[in-house]
């Protein structure tokens, strides 16, 4: 099943997508992910879900461009994804991709003086996605010195100063505790307010999901596709009070109904 | 066993080396070490003097220098260079890891004459044996700093559209630093093992055939005298590797 039909203003199109790691070798290969299709309208926040080894990241790895598929294709834009990460996506990984040999400053800055840009323009903005994501006392620090939250947003801050108008995040909060990801859920929403981007986020957390999307997509067990697509009906305002509302139990509890299947088959799956 | 509070950590190290030094100078003092043996500590100090006096050394103290840091420039470029090189070519090094890991068991300076036909009696073998020894730890640290380059590292570097060689300048070389110093450590100390050596087995000049000379002369105050300033040397060689070291990561290295 796919997604909502197709928009006037699509941002992002998988069409039939598929991948199978280590066919080149003369082997069978291993399916990591069936024929997925996917459109997501421009400005909508949309999540994917599913059992761990679902083919979750790599859908991601895909759509950004860092991955050929081995069937389908995908557009940004109107445009084709083949062999680069197109101008305007910008990907804030799982684990921490932060340079530790750059001060906070210098690691948001990267990006920018790498297009070239002149300094003023650079300090402008370095200095408003510092602030933005709440680092602002911590300019001149390294990433060695800060937690691991923190270095997230460092992450978050240098993504978003290049100001995507489409973010992939990859189980950007995986490694932190619950309260620290609800802080920074709402951090997110906040940017995606504020920059309009598309935002595409896998995890695998029911209540991040069903808190921060417009729409979550609900994946199967390798070979992942999506078995389920659900919209949320939030406003654009939300923040981490609507897991106060009786919608956000009917959510997770409704994905869960998908996942749970699927998630016993992951477990019993090997390797 | 409670802990020692940090700021004792570095003088109790100086008052053990202190010690030690103070132990071996009663020991020749009281002639349970007899002077042909060893001289004291105190009296290496005052041969060395002398022998700084006189200016004599002058010129074997720089042919060595030069010699052991003209060692140390080829270890340490050469060896980056062939270990990126290998790095890059994954077939090329299953073959060559089995080689590098029992180089250091071949005693490569068995062809120490081999260097001197084929170059000559001059300066060229000495750095040729000396950067032989130290070229090999230089690339095998260079491909280990190049593996532990982490792989999010390489994905960002692709999702900001960097060119290979930019991504070796800005990501990979910042991110294997730390094993690269150690192959720099470990460049050093072989390429001065190398001349040193080389000099004391056969050379026209240098601290070591001056080493050598005092030696078969038995003259220990000169040995020792050359000895320490040997020593003082290579100390102060290695303290410049560690400053810069320090520099460069002491701030951003992940604890």
């Amino acid at each position: 099943m796919t997604p909502h039909g197709p928009g006037p203003a699509t941002a992002l199109t998988a069409d039939a997508v598929g991948h199978v790691f280590g066919q080149a070798a003369g082997a069978a290969g291993v399916r990591a992910l069936d024929r997925v299709s996917l459109e997501l309208d421009t400005g909508e926040f949309f999540s994917v879900i599913g059992p761990s080894g679902c083919g979750k990241s790599t859908l991601l790895d895909i759509v950004a461009g860092l991955l050929a598929p081995t069937e389908g294709r995908v557009s940004f834009e109107g445009r084709a994804v083949a062999g680069e990460v197109p101008e305007g996506i910008g990907i804030v990984f799982q684990e921490d991709a932060s340079f530790p040999w750059l001060t906070v400053w210098d690691n948001v800055a990267f990006g920018l003086r790498r297009q070239g840009m002149e300094a003023m323009e650079v300090a402008r903005r370095v200095d408003y996605a510092v602030g933005f994501m709440g680092l602002g006392g911590f300019a001149r620090h390294y990433p060695a010195q800060l937690s691991g939250g923190m270095r997230q947003r460092v992450c978050i801050a240098r993504t978003l100063v290049l100001q995507p108008r489409l973010i992939l995040l990859d189980e950007p909060f995986g490694a932190l505790d619950q309260q620290t990801r609800l802080l920074m859920g709402e951090e997110l929403l906040r940017l995606w307010r504020e920059t309009h981007a598309t935002v595409m986020l896998i995890t695998h957390s029911l209540d991040e999901a069903a808190m921060l999307s417009d729409r979550v997509g609900v994946m199967s067990a390798r070979p992942g596709r999506f078995i389920s697509t659900l919209a949320t009906g939030w406003g654009r305002d939300r923040d981490s009070e609507v897991i106060k509302d009786r919608r956000f139990g009917e959510l997770t509890a409704e994905m869960w109904g998908y996942l749970r299947a699927e998630s016993m088959r992951a477990l019993k799956s090997p390797a | 066993m409670t802990s020692l509070p940090r700021r004792f950590i570095g003088p109790i190290r100086v008052a053990v080396v202190i010690a030690m030094i103070g132990a071996v100078e009663i020991l020749c003092r009281t002639g349970v070490i007899d002077p042909f043996t060893m001289i004291a500590p105190s009296a290496m100090v005052v041969a060395l003097v002398r022998i700084l006096e006189t200016g004599h050394i002058g010129p074997d103290a720089a042919f060595t220098l030069t010699n052991t840091l003209a060692a140390i420039a080829v270890s340490v470029v050469l060896g980056f260079v062939l270990g990126a090189i290998v790095h890059g070519l994954p077939r090329l090094r299953r073959v060559i890891t089995p080689l590098l890991a029992a180089y250091y068991a071949v005693p490569t300076f068995v062809f120490y004459p081999v260097l001197i036909v084929l170059f000559g009696l001059n300066r060229l073998p000495l750095i040729a044996i000396g950067a032989a020894l130290g070229v090999v730890g230089m690339m095998v640290s260079t491909l280990d700093g190049l593996d532990r380059v982490p792989r999010v590292l390489l994905k960002t570097a692709t999702a900001y559209r960097m060119t290979p060689f930019s991504v070796a300048l800005r990501i990979k070389l910042p991110a294997a630093a730390p094993q690269l110093f150690t192959g720099v450590k470990l460049a050093v100390t072989y390429s001065i093992i190398g001349t040193l050596a080389g000099e004391f087995i056969l050379s026209v000049a240098g601290l070591g055939r001056r080493l050598a000379i005092a030696y078969n002369d038995l003259d220990n105050p000169t040995m020792y005298g050359l000895l320490l300033l040997v020593l003082t040397t290579v100390v102060v060689l290695n303290a410049i590797v560690f400053h810069c070291e320090r520099r460069v990561y002491r701030r951003w290295q992940r604890t």
